[in-house]
């Protein structure tokens, strides 16, 4: 059985050790923040925010108080506060210790794509940029196929990138592979799923 | 030195051309200055650029002035939540630059900081890095040398910016994270108008805890706030 989106989101939960800075990006990263149970983890929110706390209950909602996805969110009492200009000098600075991100294709050298859909989707980068050119660890959560069943892990990116050789290990529904030299490596596989599985489901090299 | 203003429109009286560059504060919804967008859209001014991380959603915020044609380029790192901004720039009616958010944010405090250009590794090797000027600096892990690309500041001709409070000197305090752009952005324009939550006497807010002094401030409103929330996502006391 392959891992479902909280299974993905408990497993990527596993990559962050105590005392980490993180930035969880939308989506599923977004579940991880469920799974970091006992560990000291400070979660970073690239709208100018470091201890994001959980959202608020009902009738509490504070609209000045926002995660990078617009959602309404509350402070803990290890919060700071500070602009844009801080918290990417942060980001780029290389004083978050990892990233959690969404992608759309991660190439076997490590490059990703996950802004851009040219003609369809032009949403925009967002801090994602940043985020990969800057974070010590990016780790990509990610459906190992498209909805038609192709592969997502590629030889090269066909979608514009956001970063190149930016990827340091790729969480899937199938598994968990690591980008190393000559290409992938798988270091685990989801319960029942096989190494051969993966193999066929993905384009890039697995070495 | 009377920095206070009684309105929106009056803050704004003179300042306003066609074709300028607006630098805007604002996260979302979170943090915009409404009333003075709102004065922009009263003015009538068109061909504008702005400058501003996102382009407000369909009949609110900045989308106010894409509604009504005024905006000819955005300088954004995100603009997914606008349905006419989608239709103007798929028509070509909008022009759009996508600058990283990390790299808008920049660009605008180096404008406010009399910085022409830094270099960045974000975006190198991406369409964002393409007919840059690229150099290499030994700033590895172990020295080896890593690319950069050049980026320029943002020089505005006018910010409009939202803050919690004021005093009547400028001094702001922003409040959780509706401070986001608004400090860039208020730095890099020429002249800086603010609207507040509230202005109070000077001497009432603790000098260490100003966020941005008011030599950046030129003009200041105080009025009521929507506040609108983008997305309200909230938790049932029984999960607590």
């Amino acid at each position: 059985m392959p891992w479902d989106r909280n299974q993905m989101a408990e497993r990527a939960a596993q990559e962050l050790e105590d005392g980490m800075y993180v930035n969880l990006g939308i989506g599923i990263p977004t579940l991880v923040a469920n799974y970091v149970g006992d560990k000291d983890i400070t979660l970073q929110s690239e709208n100018g925010m470091l201890g994001m706390g959980p959202f608020p209950f009902e009738g509490e909602e504070d609209p000045d108080l926002i995660n990078a996805g617009k959602q309404t969110i509350t402070e803990l009492n290890r919060t700071s506060y500070f602009d844009s200009a801080m918290s990417f000098a942060m980001i780029r600075g290389g004083k978050i210790a990892a990233a959690i991100l969404g992608a759309m294709e991660v190439a076997e050298n490590g490059d990703l794509a996950n802004w851009m859909i040219p003609g369809k989707l032009v949403k925009g980068m967002g801090g994602a940029m940043d985020l990969v050119a800057g974070v010590e660890k990016v780790v990509v959560v990610m459906d190992h196929t498209n909805k038609a069943g192709e592969p997502k892990l590629l030889k090269e990116c066909t979608l514009p990138l956001t970063g190149t050789g930016v990827v340091d290990r790729i969480i899937t529904d199938l598994g968990v592979l690591d980008v190393v030299e000559g290409g992938l490596k798988i270091v685990e596989t989801a319960p029942g799923v096989t190494e051969d599985e993966i193999r066929e489901k993905t384009e890039a090299t697995i070495v | 030195m009377q920095k206070v203003y009684e309105s929106a429109t009056a803050a704004l009286d003179g300042l306003l051309r066609d074709d300028m560059l607006i630098a805007a504060g604002g996260f979302g919804l979170c943090g915009i200055p409404e009333l003075l967008i709102d004065a922009v859209v009263d003015s009538g001014v068109k061909n504008l650029t702005v400058a501003s991380n996102n382009a407000g959603v369909d009949g609110f915020g900045l989308g106010k002035l894409l509604d009504t044609r005024q905006i000819k380029k955005m300088m954004s790192s995100y603009v997914g939540e606008n349905a006419e901004f989608m239709r103007q720039y798929l028509s070509g009616e909008l022009e759009l630059e996508f600058n990283p958010q990390g790299t808008l944010a920049e660009r605008m405090r180096a404008g406010g900081a009399g910085i022409a250009g830094f270099y960045t590794k974000t975006g190198y090797g991406t369409q964002i890095g393409e007919g840059k000027e690229v150099k290499t600096f030994p700033t590895g892990p172990d020295g080896q040398e890593e690319h950069y690309i050049l980026e320029e500041g943002i020089f505005a001709d006018l910010s409009i910016v939202k803050a919690w409070k004021a005093d009547d000197t400028g001094n702001l305090v922003f409040r959780k994270t509706a401070r986001n752009f608004n400090p860039p952005a208020a730095m890099c324009g020429k002249v800086c108008v603010v609207e507040v939550e509230e202005i109070v006497p000077r001497g009432s807010l603790d000098p260490d805890h100003i966020h941005l002094p008011g030599i950046y401030v030129h003009r200041i409103i105080q009025g009521e706030h929507e506040k609108r929330i983008e997305k309200v996502t909230t938790r049932k006391r029984e999960e607590a």
